[in-house]
């Protein structure tokens, strides 16, 4: 059965790495939703945070190759944790001839920012889990979708809790 | 000091006395500090990939890190095929190319290739030189990773100016890597439920691959194999491992494995896979694969567990010391009615082959070699006909005796393989047994061969034919023979004798013994066309994709 998996990797930062990454994805014919890399707390190591999609084996096998790549210094399967997950997406929405009011009211209730306003359309930031994204992406298809942008997903574990 | 030299005193440090490799423009700092250098024999090629397949024999041969070297462009594209090689076999070769100054990186400048980029899919590491300060830690680093765990090739990318630039000194570093860390040791745990399951089986087998060869495990897979009396099938990587003679040993499985490996292993109840991935050549339809069996695989890289097939206990680590642990662990077993009926097998459907028919019989050539031969002989092949029956019919006794491309099924593999052997088994007799066509593709080292009085024998098994493609026409195309027709190439003899080489042609059985004993008496690279039956086909087989116990035969096989 397909599966989504958030899967959280370490790499030394070093050129040639996405490729590595992004070369195992397409050589292993392995799927790829989203993937988002950036510096961490040591600039050393850059996290990429990958989502994927395959059945059991597949997944397994992704974080296999992922942890044998040298480069790789840790491969966390973000599943098996508690952990935190965000994206923003940037979306121009069409306003000619629309209900501003209730857009706006849509945009509140998900807690978005306008960005940018023109007479016809509205740029805003929304930020949140894939699934509050993709729901308000729903609703502001009611109005038209001019232009959209996703960072994908980013993650990170829940801290533990004293007791 | 320049970067050459540092290159090269860093390679001395990894103890490499020998370089196989071509020439090139941005070579030429290196050429330089190479026109002096006393410690480090370098052969001169003729074909870039015959120096990558050189560089994998010495390594096949000897368990050592073999060295190719090559120029920017068309020299490091060269090199590919022979890089993809080992990649597919896990064997430890470091891969030295040129390239263009690093201010030219990028620029489409003369010869330049991103060869990094080119060879990601197909090496375990690589690395571009940036700075002739980094050189140091990247040899270290890159003989470690290519030497140690999966073993496997590992590429060094050297821009010209890195290569003459000064540096005053440099220490030789350590290792650094800190995101590799291959897990030699097995889990506890997994050794003991290993041990619960072979305790139960009724009917184990062991499925060895070129992992037990690879980690030197053939004392320890004795042991065990003894210790648990199990039957022991291997990979075409894996044959050598324990001797053709052993009582348990079943020879090779899969496509053209026997009847007999194949029936036991659909019928086993346990396979322990050591060192061996399960590649489609092996299991053929995996649906259908071993339907009964529960499985342990052993293998030193996680990733080659649970890849084509799920298994029951995974054991990572190092064959040997895996089997150390298992061999202690388990108690003794015996398993009398399940080796007695795959015994019974082995004597009902050995191989065989039928001496009706015009032509040389090809598996009979096999047989004489490896009698005449010795068991400390060491055989290459190149890929297709000649080398299944090389795999069949061939007796080895000892690891590290047969060369061969498995995973890639690279043609003009066998003889620079055999060079490479030659060049680090001087003492040794080197014989690569090759296909018409095959032998055509590398053929050019034929001077390599002479220039350093190297003395590969080369036994061509002659048939006129593409031989694997034209079997498989005749089998599943109507026998429509589509561009495989390439009977009078050349004249062998003729061709051995323009390189000063020695070359017989044979095509009378009573001359097979008597060309053999005389080639091998000869000092020098001799070449051996043996003109063998036209249509002999590989039995017995299972089409690709097929269940491993439905194996079509010949007329007598």
């Amino acid at each position: 059965m397909e599966k989504k998996k958030t899967i959280s990797v370490l790499v030394t930062n070093q050129p040639g790495v996405l490729a590595r990454i992004a070369g195992l994805f397409s050589s292993r014919n392995f799927n790829i939703e989203s993937l988002a890399v950036g510096e961490t707390e040591d600039p050393a190591i850059s996290r990429m945070t990958i989502v994927a999609t395959g059945d059991e084996l597949v997944l397994e096998q992704i974080i296999k190759q992922l942890n044998k790549l040298i480069d790789t210094l840790k491969v966390i399967d973000m599943d098996e944790n508690e952990h935190i997950e965000r994206e923003l997406a940037l979306i121009k929405i069409n306003t000619e001839g629309k209900n501003l009011t209730e857009l706006m009211h849509i945009v509140n209730i998900y807690k978005g920012k306008v960005l940018d306003t023109a007479p016809d359309c509205l740029t805003v930031e929304i930020t949140g889990d894939d699934n509050r994204i993709n729901s308000f992406i729903e609703l502001a298809k009611n109005f038209g979708i001019k232009e959209m942008v996703r960072t994908g997903t980013i993650a990170l574990a829940r801290a533990k809790k004293k007791k | 000091m320049k970067g050459g030299k540092v290159l090269l005193e860093c390679l001395k440090k990894e103890g490499v006395n020998t370089i196989f490799g071509y020439p090139g423009g941005v070579l030429l700092p290196l050429l330089d500090e190479l026109y002096n250098e006393k410690d480090i024999k370098f052969f001169l090629v003729r074909h870039e990939q015959g120096a990558a397949h050189m560089a994998d024999g010495y390594a096949r041969s000897t368990g050592k890190v073999g060295v190719c070297l090559a120029t920017s462009g068309p020299g490091a594209t060269n090199l590919v095929t022979g890089i993809a090689t080992a990649y597919m076999d896990s064997i430890p070769i470091v891969a030295l190319t040129g390239q263009v100054a690093t201010s030219h990186i990028g620029n489409d400048a003369f010869q330049e290739t991103d060869i990094t980029g080119i060879t990601r899919p197909i090496t375990k590491h690589n690395y571009l030189v940036k700075n002739v300060k980094d050189l140091p830690q990247i040899v270290r680093n890159a003989f470690h990773i290519a030497s140690t765990g999966r073993p496997g090739p590992v590429l060094i990318d050297l821009p010209k100016d890195v290569l003459s630039a000064e540096i005053d000194s440099f220490e030789y570093p350590e290792v650094n890597l800190p995101g590799y860390k291959p897990k030699y040791e097995p889990n506890k745990l997994q050794i003991k439920k290993a041990a619960e399951l072979i305790e139960k089986a009724k009917k184990p087998i062991i499925y060895a691959g070129g992992g037990v060869i690879a980690s030197n495990a053939s004392e320890e897979l004795l042991k065990f194999i003894e210790k648990i009396e199990a039957p022991i099938t291997t990979t075409l990587l894996g044959i050598g491992c324990v001797p053709y003679n052993h009582p348990l040993y079943l020879g090779m499985l899969g496509m053209h494995g026997t009847k007999y490996a194949n029936y036991a292993v659909q019928e086993s109840d346990l396979i322990i896979a050591i060192g061996a991935r399960f590649d489609d050549r092996v299991t053929g339809n995996v649906k259908t694969f071993a339907p009964h069996a529960d499985i342990i695989h052993i293998d030193v890289d996680p990733s080659s567990i649970s890849k084509i097939i799920k298994v029951d206990i995974p054991i990572v680590g190092d064959a040997k010391n895996v089997l150390r642990d298992l061999i202690e662990e388990v108690k003794p077993k015996r398993h009398s009615e399940w080796v007695q009926k795959v015994l019974d097998w082995k004597k009902q459907f050995p191989l065989t082959f039928s001496c009706a028919g015009a032509g040389l019989k090809p598996q009979k050539i096999i047989e004489t070699i490896s009698a005449l031969a010795g068991e400390d002989a060491i055989i290459s092949t190149e890929v297709g006909q000649n080398q299944m029956w090389a795999a069949q019919y061939y007796k080895f006794t000892k690891p590290r005796k047969f060369l061969t491309s498995g995973g890639l099924g690279t043609m003009g593999y066998g003889f620079p393989a055999a060079i490479g052997a030659q060049v680090a088994n001087p003492d040794k007799l080197v014989i690569d047994i090759a296909g018409d066509g095959s032998i055509q593709m590398n053929i050019q080292e034929l001077a390599t061969a002479v220039k350093y009085n190297l003395p590969v024998k080369v036994v061509i098994l002659n048939n006129g034919w593409l031989g694997m493609v034209r079997q498989w026409q005749e089998l599943f195309f109507g026998k429509r023979y589509s561009h495989v027709n390439i009977e009078g190439s050349v004249d062998f003899v003729k061709l051995a004798e323009a390189y000063g080489a020695v070359g017989f042609k044979v095509t009378k059985e009573e001359e097979i013994e008597k060309t053999l004993k005389e080639a091998f008496s000869i000092n020098k690279p001799v070449l051996m066309d043996f003109h063998i039956c036209r249509e002999e086909n590989v039995w017995p087989m299972v089409p690709a994709g097929g269940s491993l116990e439905n194996m079509l035969e010949g007329e007598l096989a």
